[in-house]
């Protein structure tokens, strides 16, 4: 496959603070990639070194494999990061009139791209009197414009309300469909969840994961059970090797798997225990959950 | 040469494109214009003390080639108006965070500083060309000389106004990467003036004035002012005041080489650092 963008133990110092730390991965062509982290993990500082706006302190990155320089690649690439920096005074036509000279492509398309987030009504009214969410959805439609080989998004639902939310998120799932390589960085997991193959998990610029989605832990689901007989339960739970941890919370037990299991089995073997459940529920853990686990963190 | 003039003018466009649909700006370069037009006007101060008629223009400052001494001169004072322009053109991209974007769109730093820096040297050329012009139609129009080799010598005048401004607005457009706010952009030049003012003071003081001028020469806007010198005392009228009460105007009125080196130097400074300042920096 092949690869759009190879990241080599990229590192950014800024004074005594290391906000990216040996960070290297591989963006192949068609996937759909999600950099993850809380805010503040090097999310932003890793697209602007990408992106020749923050110059690395050690490491190297090459785009397509090296054979062009970055600012020739960056033509082929649409970025937006966090927000939508476009000339104030100028109409939304004139500023992606701008974008292509930028980028050397003709301006053909500006029509085709500001309807494709509903703006083509609005081309002429100039950028400073746009809503947030039409700033955002100028910036994808400039990002755009060159039908670019991958499209890197930077938090691009912050600050919205849930309408403009709504709007972003349909526009880049109508992208991922067309088969545009995305790299999407988010603290919003979501966000990622739903679009993303791939994902890239930063923590205080560590990365600590990079690969499937899918296989981001070998989770094979956990029961939540309740019972009258909690602490015979509990005993048994906490005895078989089958179950990595189990809690106790509110009454209810949660206990996770080290090994695949159906629920149907598991319910054959209470009876076999003697014990009765009043309550079995098979769950595999969200991203979230996944996510919190993974950088160590609490929920709330 | 096709590929660098088709280079050269794609980076003029884009930033044509920013400068012309932004109102301040547009206001400004007009103004300018006109007021380089305005010049003409010096040609109507005419008045009337007791039976003494007074015309400007019959003392001589549109003869040939007086004239280009003079309008450049004069003219040169209007450049403030367009190094708003650049200085703001600078440091807007700053806080709009377009310069950001525009990295990201796929500029590199080096085309970046180059646009700014061809749009200064097309507005320096636009002026030079400008002044020329009326210059030329004000001189035929009111010159007591009209032969060819009269009319076109002194040209280096042209050069050294052509000269100052380009290094006048690289020390704007360096400012404002410096600064990055054009307020506090214009501010520093201000505190520059001053500053070379204080020590050209100083070292008249500690030493003599011959050693001021001699050291002061190097420093940017002494070195940008030294081009041109004032052209008032080489004015007839001026002279035969001079030559009655016995102070004999003694003074060298031209454009020196080495005069224009030393801006140039300034000049290659200045877009270099700012370069080197844009190369340096995390956006």
């Amino acid at each position: 496959m092949e690869t759009i963008l190879t990241v080599n133990h990229l590192t950014k110092k800024f004074h005594f603070l290391t906000a990216v730390n040996d960070v290297s991965f591989t963006i192949k062509k068609g996937n759909v990639y999600g950099i993850l982290g809380p805010n503040g993990s090097g999310k932003s500082t890793t697209l602007g070194m990408v992106l020749n706006v923050v110059n690395e302190t050690s490491g190297s990155f090459t785009w397509f494999e090296g054979t062009s320089t970055t600012h020739q690649a960056l033509k082929k690439v649409g970025a937006i990061i966090e927000r939508p920096n476009f000339y104030p005074y100028m109409s939304a036509e004139q500023n992606l009139k701008l974008v292509c000279k930028i980028k050397e492509v003709s301006p053909e398309k500006i029509h085709e791209k500001l309807e494709l987030v509903g703006l083509l009504d609005r081309k002429d009214s100039k950028f400073k009197a746009y809503s947030l969410g039409m700033k955002q959805r100028l910036a994808i439609a400039s990002a755009l414009l060159n039908d670019p080989e991958i499209l890197i998004l930077d938090e691009p639902t912050n600050g919205l309300d849930p309408q403009g939310i709504h709007q972003i998120r349909s526009i880049i799932k109508k992208i991922a469909a067309s088969g545009t390589t995305i790299l999407l960085a988010s603290h919003l997991l979501d966000e990622v969840e739903k679009v993303c193959t791939h994902a890239i998990i930063l923590r205080k610029g560590h990365m600590i994961y990079s690969g499937r989605v899918d296989q981001m832990t070998a989770s094979h689901g956990f029961f939540e059970l309740k019972t009258s007989q909690m602490d015979t339960l509990m005993a048994y739970l906490k005895d078989n090797d089958q179950f990595s941890t189990v809690k106790l919370e509110n009454g209810l037990i949660t206990a996770f798997l080290s090994q695949p299991m159906e629920p149907a089995t598991f319910n054959q073997l209470m009876f076999e225990q003697n014990i009765v459940l009043s309550h079995l529920i098979w769950r595999k853990e969200s991203l979230e959950e996944q996510f919190l686990s993974l950088t160590n963190n609490t929920a709330n | 040469m096709g590929f660098r003039s088709m280079f050269m003018k794609r980076l003029l466009s884009i930033e044509f494109i920013k400068l012309w649909n932004n109102k301040s700006s547009k206001f400004l370069i007009l103004s300018y214009f006109i007021l380089l037009t305005f010049i003409a006007l010096c040609a109507a101060i005419q008045f009337d003390i007791g039976e003494f008629h007074f015309n400007l223009a019959d003392q001589g400052i549109f003869n040939f080639p007086y004239i280009w001494h003079f309008t450049t001169y004069l003219v040169a004072f209007f450049k403030l108006f367009l190094a708003i322009v650049i200085v703001s053109m600078m440091s807007n991209e700053y806080s709009n965070k377009t310069l950001k974007q525009n990295l990201i769109d796929g500029l590199s730093k080096k085309e970046f500083i180059l646009s700014k820096f061809y749009t200064v040297i097309s507005f320096s050329i636009i002026s030079t060309v400008f002044i020329f012009v009326v210059s030329l139609i004000l001189g035929l129009i009111y010159s007591d000389y009209d032969e060819l080799s009269i009319i076109f010598s002194d040209l280096e005048f042209l050069l050294a106004f052509f000269v100052k401004l380009l290094g006048f607005f690289s020390f704007c457009l360096f400012l404002g990467i410096l600064v990055k706010r054009s307020a506090f952009a214009l501010g520093f030049l201000i505190l520059w003036q001053i500053v070379e003012g204080i020590l050209f003071g100083v070292f008249a003081w500690k030493a003599n004035s011959e050693f001021a001028s001699n050291v002061m020469q190097f420093f940017p806007l002494n070195s940008m002012s030294n081009l041109i010198k004032e052209p008032f005392s080489r004015l007839n009228a001026v002279q035969s005041v001079a030559n009655q009460v016995g102070q004999a105007f003694n003074k060298d009125y031209g454009v020196h080489w080495y005069e224009i080196l030393i801006v140039l130097i300034w000049t290659f400074l200045f877009i270099y650092g700012s370069y080197a300042l844009l190369k340096k920096r995390d956006l």
